[in-house]
């Protein structure tokens, strides 16, 4: 089972960035959904929630049973509605935007069923009849927690494999503090094995105190929730000095312990992406009074999301558009950055150098990826591997989803991933994103 | 600037906005208040024997998070003194002399109606109504609904009132009864200057589900009362008209029931009413709203070329007919705009679920669907189903085809064999 989090942390000074519904509010809110068919909402949330039924629910003052439709298509539907990035989900696909009349505050909505469940303790689901099947999960967060609820539902028996000692992955260790806290979290994950059957063992990571095959002897499947890597870090000189952190890593530490702060008046997120915006607005709230966002592209160009990147501006952080690092430097640790202009196409100007004040530095520029946590398993190589990730996968997804979401969730997903202009197989890499199982 | 200046069965208004007999119109600092709001007129609460009331006494519909789109009551008359009542009528007709006081009546005997007509006149009212419509308490003591469901009694204690008043006389009737034009005539007969209509409908109005006591509650017993409020118009709509339509029928009517706003006004008066009472609406959002009523119909009338208001009461009577003689031929059929149209696809559902089965969702292509759905003209019977449901104001209207028939009603096809289009969806 998890280690306890300890309950000082630098995260315990947040709170939450939306505030939550009172009865009355949610209950005008439902009202005003059009309990549309074959919802557009729904399409867009990749779990496949029943958003208009669940939302009418809540209208009928059946909240129990609108708890119960979440969970039925999402186990995690508590922290899904809280950290979901709802505008580009199912609020930016609800049918009123069309209209021009404010979209239904869906997550919201979701937060209400879900934390009353959570409060009054109703549990929905059993673990079904023992087919006498066992499935390895490797990585204790969203995507196997997840996984391993759908699979004992179907009777199999489900062994969770986690590297750290606390689980929940990044929900846990990674989600802003504004969304979700840590214990949030790992009171979530310990809900969801409460369906009982689930073995979770901590502290092992496989690859390395065991091996990937020795799952694959031990189990008829193996599932692999692992997520994404380390943070990937720029190759510039002075990167090892002290006050350098990966933004990943930092907000780990913020969200399980303290961290130090004493003495930063200055600090950088490297990075344009949603984890460079957390970290803005994260270091914000812990008191550092100059925090900017250094991202070698034009600012309507950033990845991170528009409304995340509004809310920081509002929030009062700082950026540096088209410019990039070339050089840390400082005595015993990092002072400053030496900065280079970028032009449009992110090509560094020649003579453009200065130097910005930092005492401390958050890498957002990336995680390793899936082919590379596949390695890092003892998997086989790069080309075999691709081949047999992905049937391993299904695999597991053919006991994890019923027949008739698998193949919606599946179409929708490969819709989004070429709109997002990726492949359909990119999806076992968003172990990550807890709602891609 | 449309003048509109109320005659209602000889009583005189400024405009036909008045209150009707109720809580609003309960007292003299109220009915005062209500016409410096701009109320045209006051049915003052029913006057008789004063009553000792129950606790509590109102209950209300709620319909998807909007409260009290329906509202029931199990009140009685006025529980204050007569002595009292008259001295707030005759202060409040000496300020408002231009204004409506009709003062509202329930008794019972002959003598008991001689003398409190005669002190409701000396107080100074402009008119009378017999309150023959109360559906609890009053009923069961031989008064309000128990006189209105009986034609002849009606009309023999109308005729009392005729003879000892020297102002007109309004019947409020009850829509408590199958059919409301015999009453109507009863009252008419008896020698009513008018009737007011409707009085509340019999209701329980909802059930405690965790006592299981019906509503409102009185300690841990309930009965059944008086619903009105939005909820009711179309039933006192109907029976208006039902009235006003009768070719027996002859005197003016007093509209009364759901109305909310200027809108509601408007329906009433082309159905005939000559002026208009509201009670709920204003219990739930006080003598305020009559500012918008006014302001409402005054731009109506103006931008329908009406000067008066004798030019738009009953103006829709004629449009109110039997269904036997409406046209079997004219044919409509749903046309979605879809620049209009968001993709909720409610139409789709209603129409498969509750209709004909033909709209339907357009088919993906290259898997990005438009949302826009597509109506099967052949199948569509022009029912009015998904135009009611579609949220998006005029996407979905309905357009009028020419299927090459004449028109032809079931009365004309009965009797003369006119011939009738082919049927649609009917297989
Ligand atoms: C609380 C309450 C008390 C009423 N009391 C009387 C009354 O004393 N005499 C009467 O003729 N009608 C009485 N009514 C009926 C109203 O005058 C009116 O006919 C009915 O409410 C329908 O109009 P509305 O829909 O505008 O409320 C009462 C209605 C309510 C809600
Ligand atoms: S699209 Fe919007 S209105 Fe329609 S069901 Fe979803 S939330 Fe409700
Ligand atoms: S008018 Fe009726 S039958 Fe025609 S499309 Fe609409 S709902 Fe269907
Ligand atoms: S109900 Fe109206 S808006 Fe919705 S799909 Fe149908 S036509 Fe379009």
């Amino acid at each position: 089972m998890s280690k306890p989090i300890p309950t000082e942390r630098s995260e315990s000074v947040f709170s939450d960035f939306k505030h939550e519904y009172a009865p009355h509010q949610a209950a005008v809110e439902a009202n005003r959904c059009l309990y549309c068919s074959d919802a557009p909402c729904t399409k867009a949330c990749p779990t496949h929630i029943d958003v208009p039924e669940f939302i009418r629910k809540i209208a009928t003052e059946n909240v129990k049973g609108s708890a119960r439709t979440i969970f039925d298509a999402n186990i995690l539907g508590m922290s899904c509605a809280r950290v979901c990035p709802v505008e580009v989900l199912c609020v930016g696909d609800c049918v009123y935007n069309a209209m021009g009349v404010p979209p239904i505050q869906i997550g919201k909505l979701q937060r209400y069923a879900t934390d009353q469940a959570y409060e009054k303790g109703w549990r929905f689901f059993e673990a079904g009849k023992p087919t006498g099947k066992s499935v390895g999960l490797i990585g204790a967060g969203p995507a196997s927690l997840a996984a391993a609820h759908e699979l004992r539902r179907m009777g199999h028996a489900c062994t969770i494999y986690e590297k750290r000692e606390v689980i929940g992955g990044l929900n846990t260790t990674g989600v802003a503090p504004y969304k979700m806290r840590a214990d949030r979290s790992v009171d979530e994950a310990e809900w969801v094995l409460a369906i009982g059957g689930i073995d979770v063992k901590t502290g092992v990571e496989i690859g390395k105190s065991h091996a990937f095959e020795e799952l694959e002897k031990k189990h008829d499947a193996v599932f692999v929730g692992v997520g994404l890597g380390p943070d990937t870090r720029l190759g510039v000189p002075g990167e090892e000095l002290p006050g350098i952190h990966g933004a990943v890593e930092l907000i780990e530490r913020m969200k399980l312990g303290k961290l130090p702060l004493q003495g930063v008046k200055h600090a950088l997120v490297i990075g344009g992406g949603n984890t460079a915006i957390d970290g803005v607005r994260e270091l914000m709230v812990l008191g550092v009074p100059n925090v900017t966002l250094v991202y070698r592209g034009q600012e309507p160009k950033m990845p991170g999301y528009r409304h995340e990147w509004s809310a920081a501006r509002e929030a009062g952080v700082s950026a540096l558009f088209q410019a990039v690092p070339v050089a840390f430097e400082g005595s015993g640790k990092v002072e400053r950055a030496r900065c280079v202009r970028m032009d449009e196409n992110k090509k560094p100007i020649a003579g453009s150098e200065f130097n910005v004040a930092a005492e401390l530095v958050l890498m957002a520029i990336g995680q390793s990826t899936l082919g590379e946590q596949l390695a890092s398993l003892g998997h086989r190589d790069q080309k075999g591997s691709g081949r047999h990730r992905r049937t391993r996968c299904h695999r597991a997804q053919g006991l994890v989803r019923r027949r008739r979401l698998s193949q919606r969730w599946q179409r929708s997903r490969e819709r989004r991933g070429r709109r997002q202009g990726r492949g359909a197989g990119h999806s076992l890499a968003l172990g990550r994103q807890k709602c891609l199982i | 600037m449309p003048d509109l200046t109320t005659n209602c069965a000889g009583i005189r208004s400024p405009n036909p906005f008045w209150l009707a007999s109720a809580p609003p119109a309960n007292s003299g600092g109220q009915v005062q208040r209500a016409f410096d709001a701009g109320w045209g007129g006051a049915v003052w609460k029913t006057l008789g024997q004063p009553i000792q009331n129950v606790s509590s006494r109102f209950g209300a519909i709620n319909y998807s998070g909007t409260r009290a789109i329906g509202f029931n009551n199990i009140e009685l008359i006025t529980d204050r003194s007569l002595e009292v009542n008259f001295r707030e009528i005759y202060e409040t007709k000496k300020k408002f002399p231009k204004h409506a006081v009709v003062v509202s009546l329930m008794v019972e005997t002959q003598e008991e109606w001689k003398d409190i007509i005669k002190r409701s006149i000396d107080a100074g009212a402009d008119g009378l109504e017999l309150n023959f419509g109360c559906p609890h308490g009053m009923c069961e003591r031989g008064m309000g609904s128990a006189v209105g469901q009986e034609p002849l009694v009606n009309e023999r204690i109308t005729s009392w009132a005729v003879e000892y008043s020297t102002v007109p006389v309004l019947v409020k009737l009850t829509p408590n009864v199958s059919d409301v034009l015999p009453h109507g005539l009863a009252a008419q007969k008896g020698g009513a200057h008018g009737v007011s209509l409707i009085n509340t409908i019999k209701s329980i109005i909802a059930v405690d589900i965790d006592r299981f006591v019906p509503e409102p509650r009185v300690g841990s017993l309930s009965t059944n009362g008086g619903y009105c409020g939005a909820a009711v118009k179309p039933i006192a709509l109907h029976m208006l008209a039902r009235l006003t339509r009768s070719g027996e029928f002859k005197i003016p009517v007093s509209g009364i029931g759901g109305i909310t706003n200027w809108r509601d006004a408007v329906e009433f008066m082309l159905l005939g009413a000559s002026s208009v009472q509201v009670c709920t609406e204003v219990m739930l959002k006080g003598y305020r709203i009559v500012e918008d009523m006014i302001e409402g119909l005054d731009e109506y009338m103006a931008s329908h070329g009406f000067d008066t208001l004798d030019q738009l009461v009953g103006k829709a009577v004629p449009a109110f007919s039997e269904w036997g003689d409406l046209d079997l031929n004219y044919e409509t059929i749903a046309k979605i705009d879809a620049k209009k149209c968001i993709g909720c696809q409610l139409c789709v559902v209603a129409c498969h679920d509750g209709a004909h089965q033909c709209i339907h969702q357009s088919k993906e292509t290259n898997g990005d669907a438009t949302r826009v759905p597509v109506i099967d003209e052949s199948e569509c019977v022009g029912c009015n189903l998904c135009k009611i449901v579609c949220p998006v104001p005029d996407c979905i209207s309905m357009v009028p085809v020419d299927n090459g028939f004449a028109p032809a009603t079931w009365n004309q096809h009965v009797t003369e064999g006119l011939p009738l289009r082919p049927k649609k969806g009917a297989h």
